[in-house]
């Protein structure tokens, strides 16, 4: 029996998460090819497969109805199927467009209505198809990624935190950015990305997501009593990459 | 000499992004030759409307993932300038390091990973692991050092985190600069072997001269990163400087139907942008040690071959090295100082323009008094550049038709071509038609 086969396949996004793999350097590359074969990857291969593939990496949002079929010839040829970055996970930064009904006009102009540049909302990939697994953020983390690859070439199931940033947070003793006067997402935010950004100096920004069951009133709440946001704008940050989480 | 060719490249490979390339030559007419960019509308300038200055960059990095950095770069300067921000030469230090660092990452995946494979006559990187392996292993060691010289100062390289309006959020230390500078001294190696490849594959490298304009950011201070002006050059010499604020009058962008992109044009039909492009309007600022590479590699302004953008982009990456290390020492010297976000003084509008891997990146934003975004525009390179793909497409395939080229040679070529321009297609889709009040 050959090595599993792996594919990278991309829709509408940034390509970041495809590059965040060629980051991860000679020893994990070439490590990770004496255990899978990449036999489709188009930012970097001109090689293609109509062959069955054990692992579909898929990476960006479903914004036009064309792509359906794309993904449904993929879902068909592949074992898994993981969702790859935020804009497959959730239609990520691409899904902040969902909730206003001019972005053709304001970007097109006059040629707004030119039937190629039709695009609907930006859906996660899980409207289209059937999706086994999901590796969130924008990007990707790559070590996410290899440690969810190591577990499925071992027959295990990949693990994925459904507690919140503030997790990591705490763990790294990172001080909360409220205390800094500044504002947060990461007490809804789905950890495992190591809560890079507000050991940074930023704010979470919940590229991963949401928990399973995330308190969403209370997240308007805190943003305004405790970061002086108006209402609008609370509303719209906890839109930033969840826009197609929320009502 | 063919009479009859039919090539349709849907969604070319090895390159960002989706284009097509389609010709159609019947009787020995030639019916179709199209450079095509099929590629999803993104609608950013739409979506930042009504985002607080501290988060437009963080949307706007998103437009793409290989010049995450530029565009991140581009969002925060045209904020600052909008918001009457002057920051800190130390700041502006370190925002030049990381961007050698960006189109040094970015140029190293294109030599190695997106153009050698032809010159090598492979599919991709990874048949050559078994007959080229040190070759490979040294584009990812470059890869991942790249990573981890932007990382250093963006916090990562995919999206940075530390770079906003104003300064850093957080700065790397001393030591850990002292110890990249060591790194990117003994990366200078690996850039010779680079050079020594590409040498050894030179003749794969089409023949083909096309005159164009040549289009750059131009400093006065170091070969041209951030705005300054624009200058642009011909082939014969002539020079023109343009004020940044007239950006919109020298891209000139217009709709074609091929394309979600837009093309553009200034003094010609069409004009380049990217590295050669910088490489013929700025060669006389960069590093010594980048012109003796140049020189090399048979590299000379003005050069007209668009399939050597590549080469020289071999030369910025040893420019990056050198610059960033004599950067580096600079700042050691003085000692990494912690220092507070600079504060907006208005708000009103700003514009920037920003040299990434792929040419100029402009951005110009407009700001309510809550310092909430109410107009964008970005205007990207690789939009600058399909014009001119296009009018290299006009004048090559009938010289290929000429030439007795078969089919696969032809669509080889034009192929080529493309990927020598690096296109970063996912960025280009989208443009914008306001009116700024400034």
């Amino acid at each position: 029996m050959g090595k599993p086969k792996l594919a990278f396949f991309d829709f509408t996004g940034c390509e970041g998460c495809q590059i965040e793999f060629t980051n991860l350097g000679p020893e994990v590359i070439l490590e990770l090819l004496e255990h899978v074969d990449i036999v489709e990857f188009r930012e970097a291969m001109t090689e293609t497969t109509t062959e069955r593939i054990d692992i579909a990496l898929v990476e960006g949002s479903f914004t036009r109805e064309k792509d359906r079929e794309r993904l449904q010839d993929i879902r068909a040829r592949s074992r898994i199927v993981i969702a790859y970055g935020a804009c497959a996970c959730t239609g990520g930064i691409n899904a902040l467009r969902n909730h206003q009904d001019d972005y053709h006009e304001y970007v097109y102009g006059e040629d707004a209505r030119m039937p190629h540049l039709q695009s609907g909302p930006a859906l996660p990939i899980s409207a289209a198809i059937k999706v086994d697994y999901f590796a969130h953020g924008c990007p990707a983390s790559k070590d996410e990624l290899v440690r969810i690859l190591s577990s499925l070439l071992h027959n295990d199931t990949p693990f994925v935190p459904s507690y919140p940033v503030c997790v990591e947070c705490k763990r790294l003793g990172t001080v909360c950015r409220f205390d800094e006067g500044d504002y947060c997402m990461g007490m809804v935010a789905r950890a495992g990305c190591g809560a890079p950004c507000p050991a940074l100096g930023i704010p979470c920004e919940a590229c991963r997501g949401f928990v399973d069951e995330p308190n969403l009133r209370s997240l308007e709440t805190v943003l305004m009593e405790r970061a002086g946001f108006s209402q609008e704008r609370a509303v719209g940050k906890s839109r930033m990459f969840t826009a197609n989480l929320r009502s | 000499m063919l009479q009859n060719v039919d090539i349709d490249i849907h969604h070319l490979t090895r390159v960002e992004g989706h284009g097509n390339i389609v010709v159609n030559v019947s009787n020995g007419t030639i019916e179709t030759c199209e450079w095509q960019v099929p590629e999803n509308p993104r609608f950013f300038e739409a979506m930042v409307r009504g985002r607080h200055y501290s988060e437009v960059a963080r949307i706007t990095s998103r437009i793409c993932g290989i010049c995450a950095v530029g565009h991140t770069l581009a969002s925060v300067t045209a904020t600052e300038a909008a918001l009457g921000i002057e920051v800190t030469p130390q700041t502006r230090a370190l925002r030049t390091i990381l961007k050698h660092a960006e189109n040094f990452d970015s140029h190293t995946v294109h030599v190695h990973v997106l153009v050698a494979p032809d010159l090598f006559g492979a599919p991709s990187i990874f048949p050559l692991i078994p007959t080229h392996g040190e070759v490979v292993v040294r584009a990812l060691r470059l890869k991942r050092m790249s990573h981890e010289w932007g990382s250093l100062i963006g916090g990562r390289t995919t999206h940075p985190v530390t770079v906003v309006p104003g300064g850093f959020t957080s700065l790397p230390s001393a030591r850990d600069l002292k110890a990249m500078r060591d790194r990117l001294i003994e990366a200078v190696p690996d850039l010779e072997g680079t050079a020594e490849t590409i040498l050894s594959v030179a003749d794969k490298l089409p023949a083909f001269d096309r005159p164009t304009e040549y289009m750059a950011v131009h400093e006065d201070g170091q070969y041209g990163l951030f705005a300054g002006s624009v200058e642009t050059i011909l082939a014969d010499g002539d020079r023109a400087r343009y004020d940044i604020k007239d950006y919109l009058d020298i891209t000139n962008e217009f709709m074609v139907p091929q394309s979600t992109a837009k093309h553009t044009k200034n003094r010609l039909g069409s004009y380049a942008a990217g590295a050669l492009a910088r490489f013929n309007v700025n060669y006389d600022q960069l590093h010594p040690e980048a012109k003796r590479i140049a020189e090399k590699l048979g590299l000379a302004p003005i050069c007209t071959n668009p399939y050597m953008n590549s080469v020289a982009q071999v030369v910025e990456c040893v420019h990056a090295v050198y610059e960033s290390v004599r950067l580096i020492d600079e700042l050691l010297e003085v000692g990494i100082v912690e220092e507070g976000l600079v504060q907006p003084t208005r708000f009103a509008s700003g514009i920037s323009a920003v040299e990434v891997p792929r040419g100029i990146l402009y951005h110009e934003y407009s700001y309510d008094d809550d310092g909430l975004c109410t107009e964008a525009n970005c205007i990207i390179p690789t939009n600058q550049n399909h014009g001119n793909i296009q009018a290299d497409f006009d004048e090559l395939l009938p010289q290929l038709i000429a030439a007795g080229a078969s089919e696969d040679e032809m669509a080889l070529k034009l192929s080529m071509l493309v990927r020598a321009y690096d296109p970063c297609i996912s960025c280009s889709t989208h443009y914008l038609d306001v009116s700024f009040v400034r």
